[in-house]
């Protein structure tokens, strides 16, 4: 018992060994938490100081001015409002058609269940790619409508085989066995025996998918054409990014131009990404509680 | 119904034992888990419409196609493989070729070990709180979207960005990291690490959660130190998994996707940003599209990842005992 103890007690060597390894995590935290930091401190600083340099660990001549400007953005709150739009008809759809499809696929008893696995996996390797992608969304008549940015959101391949994953693990086989002799059927089951014992599975998915089609903008920019459809990540494209090709020439002028651009640039990333950033603690257990469904088949 | 049930006695025949009674069973077996058809047809449907009718439209690559054609009919125009040729003749084809491939590996050299040290790292720590927290700021960038990702290196190292006001107010040139050719692949790779490398860890982490603590101690009373168990004890541990994750990267080594490209192109670093998936989204969806050339493109770019892929799984199947199938 005396030799385990001493065993156990740190020698030089290992506490050289915790201290670099502490070093170098606290580095890397703060490399990702600063620049979130740093666009925090500089939505609310003087877009002068800003410029000028002056905001670097704290903000400089607090002013809210920012986030006035931002309300009166109509665009972006349209934009927000479409998101939400899209977001929980995504969701929605998305659990309607993956847990019932994970279910059935988690069934030894599916018909035809080796076929169905070549079917899904198919997709995870080989596609048609952007162009015949494009002209299916075209030939569907879905172009300029917001289905052209639900629709292709609603059935993540990797999604689905993660809740397979789920319902082979957690699902004790005898409880689905109890409720057949008391003569439930396959539906009854699924609504009265399964779906309450996976809340943590359709919390995953469901924040997937949230998180997948709140961030998306490609399939936006492709489809939609009215800019009264954009989501939030089409109006901050316009906000954020257009405008730096167009950086160029030099003086007071375009300096004050870019003085009010800059300022709402901060404030849009702030203002956009609050609800996922506010979100992300309390959900993030069930986040890499996901990844960790998924990595068991492997 | 009765047309699934005729195609089940239809199989029944065949290999197994015919009689009535037998027949009756299947068929008794076959309605109990008929629903789980309807279950599942949903999702076979969303993945025909929007995965396999794509595929089917691959065709396109080999015909002379105009929009609103249809892909195959009586007047279709087969060209065979014209268009790839037309690629291969293309003046950009090795510029993209090497475009794709470079921030592929450069991405890959510095993005592949980065989670597995940080997993390690974590897993070695005294506190496990404290490895939960971090945990919790690792992964958080993984949730911003390429939008703001993107907006936010402007905001960093755009012209007007930090680095550039605090240059200026120390006297120096302001420098415009976003149209120079040599800031790009630095700056989308470094980008990418910064936002992915904690999720990208999640799955070691969990591998490295189920080590048998008996291993560790019996490696303690042998006399290992904690480094010696790290290379020793945890590695070992992950190792299925970062073959398993190799092999997908290899797989992947040709298939960055233009999402994130396109956001951080600029007319100053196109000759090192355009990639093959940039390009076809440009030829094919921009200005005057030639849809056919640009299916084509993409087709012979996700070959070259499948052959890649099945490359690396062959390799591992001879070399180890890990494979993707």
């Amino acid at each position: 018992m005396k030799k385990r103890k001493n065993a156990l007690r740190d020698t030089l060597g290992d506490k050289i060994f915790y201290i670099i390894n502490g070093f170098f995590l606290l580095l890397l935290a703060l490399i990702i938490l600063y620049p979130l930091y740093f666009i925090i401190i500089a939505s609310i600083s003087d877009p002068d100081a800003v410029l000028g340099g002056e905001v670097v660990l704290y903000p400089v001549r607090v002013t809210l001015e920012g986030f006035q400007k931002i309300m009166e953005r109509s665009d972006v709150w349209r934009g927000y409002l479409n998101t939400i739009i899209y977001t929980a008809l995504t969701v929605v759809l998305a659990l309607a058609v993956t847990v019932p499809a994970g279910w059935a696929l988690s069934r030894k008893t599916l018909p035809g269940k080796k076929l169905f696995m070549i079917y899904f996996i198919i997709p995870m390797f080989f596609g048609g790619g952007l162009i015949p992608f494009y002209n299916v969304m075209s030939s569907l008549g879905l172009i300029n409508t917001m289905w052209a940015v639900i629709l292709p959101a609603i059935l993540s391949v990797w999604n689905l085989f993660m809740t397979k994953t789920f319902f082979e693990s957690s699902i004790p086989n005898g409880l689905i066995e109890a409720a057949k002799i008391d003569g439930a059927g396959q539906f009854r089951i699924f609504t009265s025996v399964v779906i309450p014992l996976s809340k943590a599975v359709i919390a995953v998915m469901a924040l997937y998918y949230a998180v997948g089609q709140w961030n998306s903008y490609f399939n936006a920019m492709i489809f939609l054409q009215d800019e009264s459809k954009y989501p939030l990540q089409l109006v901050l494209k316009e906000i954020l990014i257009a405008s730096e090709s167009t950086v160029g020439g030099s003086g007071e002028t375009i300096l004050q131009q870019f003085r009010m651009a800059n300022l709402l640039k901060y404030v849009s990333v702030i203002v956009s990404s609050l609800p996922v950033l506010c979100l992300y603690p309390f959900v993030q257990k069930y986040f890499a509680q996901g990844v960790m469904i998924g990595s068991l088949k492997e | 119904m009765v047309l699934a049930a005729k195609k089940d006695s239809g199989t029944s025949r065949t290999d197994l034992p015919q009689g009535p009674v037998f027949q009756n069973k299947k068929l008794k077996a076959f309605k109990e888990n008929a629903p789980f058809l309807i279950m599942i047809f949903p999702a076979v449907l969303v993945v025909f419409l929007f995965n396999y009718l794509p595929i089917y439209g691959v065709l396109i690559a080999f015909q002379d196609f105009m929009p609103g054609d249809k892909i195959l009919s009586d007047t279709t125009i087969w060209v065979g493989f014209d268009n790839f040729k037309r690629f291969f003749s293309d003046p950009q084809f090795w510029p993209l070729m090497k475009n794709t491939f470079l921030i592929c590996i450069y991405g890959f050299i510095i993005g592949f070990p980065l989670p597995i040290l940080v997993s390690l790292m974590l897993n070695s720590l005294k506190g496990k709180k404290t490895a939960k927290f971090l945990q919790t700021i690792f992964t958080a960038p993984h949730f911003i979207s390429l939008v703001v990702l993107v907006g936010m290196l402007t905001l960093f190292f755009g012209r007007y960005g930090l680095v550039n006001n605090l240059v200026a107010s120390g006297g120096g040139e302001r420098y415009s990291y976003f149209l120079e050719t040599g800031a790009f692949r630095p700056l989308y790779i470094l980008s990418s690490n910064w936002q992915d490398f904690g999720w990208s860890a999640v799955i070691y982490i969990a591998a490295l959660s189920n080590v048998d603590p008996q291993q560790h101690e019996a490696a303690i009373l042998d006399g290992a130190t904690r480094f010696q168990r790290v290379i020793h004890v945890d590695l070992p541990a992950i190792m299925p998994m970062i073959s398993v994750m190799l092999i997908m990267s290899i797989g992947g080594l040709m298939g960055v996707g233009y999402e994130k490209a396109l956001l951080m192109q600029t007319d100053g670093n196109l000759a090192v940003s355009e990639l093959v998936s940039t390009y076809v989204y440009k030829r094919g969806l921009t200005g005057v599209p030639d849809q056919a050339y640009a299916t084509a493109i993409g087709l012979f770019n996700s070959i070259i990842n499948v052959v890649l892929l099945i490359i690396a799984n062959t390799t591992s199947k001879k070399f180890s005992e890990n494979s993707l199938w």
